[in-house]
């Protein structure tokens, strides 16, 4: 798309289909694109939206290499002039007696793996048998599943946590495991059910006429086909577990050993708020992980995304 | 046996990981080797081995929660006694509750709107330029983030240092304020507008999730339409106006309703930024605060539920939405 030299495109409203007849559709699209942001105004909005967007996030990256004296003396943007980095800002933070991150980190990786494996596994399960097993009451099992979608995580933690508590089981992780994968299933189930009955028919009905059986197909044709949708719901439910708040704060709570670290770093956050050298640090700790993991697999998340909110 | 149930050390708890891992997929192996073994096995054996785990736990964790909740909310503090609507007539009649009311209708109204507002119009203003991907990444790398990790960065731009002697603003915004010869603000404190600069976080988080879903719908606009628009002598914002807005009209439903739906779920944000203080608390939040603070069961259980409902109409007009543009296709 870069081909073009950009001298042919001062004004849009010259570039007539005679010119450029004999590019692609794509080609001239991307010509028009390109002096609709030429125009000062668009591209200028364009620029201030992404800054807003991303100074915030910048300003504590910066803040977090900044020494504590310094961050509390002067703003951010002063760095330049004052150029003195530390890494003691993360060392404290994680390894710091009050703050010891680094046990929290591992909880939250503890938390995420089997909450992310659990339900997928079983989601999978379910959207083969709703979108291949023909038996009766599918249909309307099926809508009664997609439609546990709308019900609100919260009007399930009270009773929840008394059944735990009852069974002796509050603040393991044995119940973050189990809640989390329970309120993944409706979308997940949803969402892979969508992808399964992508896949044509006649694939999964001649295995199943050369008298494979339902477990047969699920492994051998099913699962190979489907690696790209169990990625993009796996990052979704990655990142949903990973940046969770309020069922690690109902069931775990403060248990220093279970508590996963968005926990642990919004009571900092209430406690001691004024510490930034120690808030800056703590929030990247707990934001590298899904931003590294978000960065890798970006493509398999849009289309998880998309595949959620424009088929539906 | 005592740490399956409270590890301390980290190789305990990996362990203990890699042992759950390993339970659920032996029980789930079994189940369907059982399957598999049995031959000509009736089809309700093999949907239950497929769909019964699952189905045993929504039931257990979503169906039945979800009732005894409704239950609850007509009960006292404590669960014991029937108090019919009392509950309800709190939510909605107490002062308190009135603000909590009045700043969730604000949240629901604007966060969808401006997310989207500003989601569309960088989708449509990047769309096809050289720095596309770049500039999609940067708008959409908020949304990877912890909403406590985002109240955390937008805390810090606010950040109030009173104004005396030779003391300099640590936060950006004052600065700012500074820099055009105003006084700092304590944003988050002066009412009514610190509910705006909370909703600010989260309209942050959301147009990412906009520009995403726009920004496909708009690629989706077939290049005849376009061209023809062009033809006709549209440009700039006649274009965007009369042939971009009207032709992704479902993608934008979608967005609008699904980040409504986020928006009245959200209690992060409160939480960490204030607290629900300075009369800054949203229906989601007071729930946590009546179910797991003040143990007024009966009211959080009320509170849920008014949640649950709220969601109702933004779900069954989403689906109307759909349903109609299906019928136009």
């Amino acid at each position: 798309m870069t081909a073009i030299p950009p001298t042919t495109l001062t004004d849009p409203t010259e570039v007539d289909t005679r010119k450029v007849r004999g590019l692609t559709r794509a080609e001239q699209r991307a010509i028009a694109a390109k002096g609709r942001l030429s125009s000062p105004w668009a591209s200028g909005i364009a620029i201030v939206l992404a800054i807003l967007w991303t100074v915030p996030t910048f300003g504590l990256l910066v803040t977090s290499v900044r020494p504590r004296s310094e961050i509390r003396s002067s703003g951010w943007w002063t760095f330049l002039q004052n150029p003195a980095l530390t890494f003691e800002n993360y060392s404290e933070v994680l390894f710091g007696s009050s703050t010891s991150f680094a046990t929290f980190f591992v909880n939250s990786v503890v938390i995420t793996l089997p909450a992310v494996v659990i339900p997928i596994s079983l989601a999978l399960l379910a959207a083969y048998a709703f979108a291949w097993i023909p038996f009766r009451g599918r249909e309307l099992l099926f809508v009664a599943v997609f439609a546990l979608q709308v019900v609100p995580i919260q009007v399930t933690l009270l009773p929840l946590l008394r059944q735990y508590v009852s069974w002796g089981l509050e603040g393991s992780f044995w119940v973050v495991w189990l809640s989390h994968s329970i309120f993944a299933l409706p979308l997940a189930i949803y969402l892979l059910h969508n992808f399964m009955k992508d896949i044509p028919a006649s694939l999964v009905e001649a295995a199943r006429v050369d008298g494979a059986g339902h477990v047969t197909v699920f492994f051998r044709v099913l699962l190979p086909l489907l690696t790209p949708a169990i990625a993009s719901f796996g990052i979704f439910q990655f990142l949903w577990v990973w940046n969770d708040l309020l069922v690690a704060l109902v069931f775990v709570g403060g248990t220093t050993d279970v508590a996963p670290l968005t926990v642990r770093i919004a009571e900092l956050a209430g406690t001691r708020g004024s510490q930034w050298h120690l808030l800056s640090a703590g929030a990247f700790v707990a934001m590298v992980v899904p931003l590294v993991v978000f960065l890798a697999l970006q493509r398999y998340f849009v289309r998880g995304l998309l595949a959620g909110s424009v088929k539906g | 046996m005592d740490w399956l149930l409270q590890p301390d050390t980290t190789a305990e708890k990996l362990t203990l990981m890699v042992i759950a891992i390993l339970l659920f997929v032996v029980v789930m192996g079994a189940i369907l080797l059982g399957i598999d073994r049995l031959k000509r096995a009736p089809t309700w054996v093999v949907v239950l081995g497929f769909l019964g785990p699952t189905l045993l736990f929504l039931a257990f964790g979503l169906l039945y929660p979800g009732l005894r909740t409704v239950w609850n909310s007509f009960r006292d503090g404590r669960g014991r006694t029937f108090v019919g609507a009392d509950n309800y007539v709190t939510a909605f009649t107490d002062d308190r509750f009135q603000t909590v009311l009045r700043n969730t209708a604000l949240w629901v109204v604007l966060v969808p709107l401006l997310a989207t507002l500003f989601g569309l119009v960088y989708a449509v203003l990047v769309d096809r330029t050289r720095f596309e991907y770049l500039a999609k990444t940067l708008i959409f790398l908020p949304m990877s983030i912890s909403l406590v990790g985002a109240s955390i960065i937008w805390k810090f731009v606010y950040e109030y240092k009173p104004v005396q002697g030779n003391i300099q603003q640590t936060g950006l915004l004052n600065q700012v304020l500074v820099w055009l010869g105003m006084q700092p603000q304590q944003f988050l404190q002066d009412q009514p507008w610190n509910n705006l600069f909370l909703i600010a976080v989260m309209v942050w988080i959301q147009a990412g999730f906009a520009m995403t879903v726009l920004s496909a719908a708009v690629k989706a606009i077939p290049d005849d339409i376009v061209e023809a628009a062009r033809l006709d002598g549209l440009h700039g914002l006649g274009m965007f106006r009369y042939i971009t807005v009207p032709s992704i009209r479902p993608a934008l439903v979608v967005v609008v309703t699904t980040i409504a739906m986020a928006t009245l779920k959200v209690f992060d944000i409160v939480r960490t930024m204030t607290g629900g203080n300075f009369d800054t608390s949203v229906v989601a939040y007071e729930f946590y605060v009546q179910s797991f603070t003040a143990r007024q069961q009966g009211l959080g259980a009320a509170l849920a539920v008014i949640l649950f409902v709220l969601v109702i109409p933004i779900i069954a007009y989403n689906v109307r939405q759909l349903k109609l543009a299906e019928e136009i296709r």
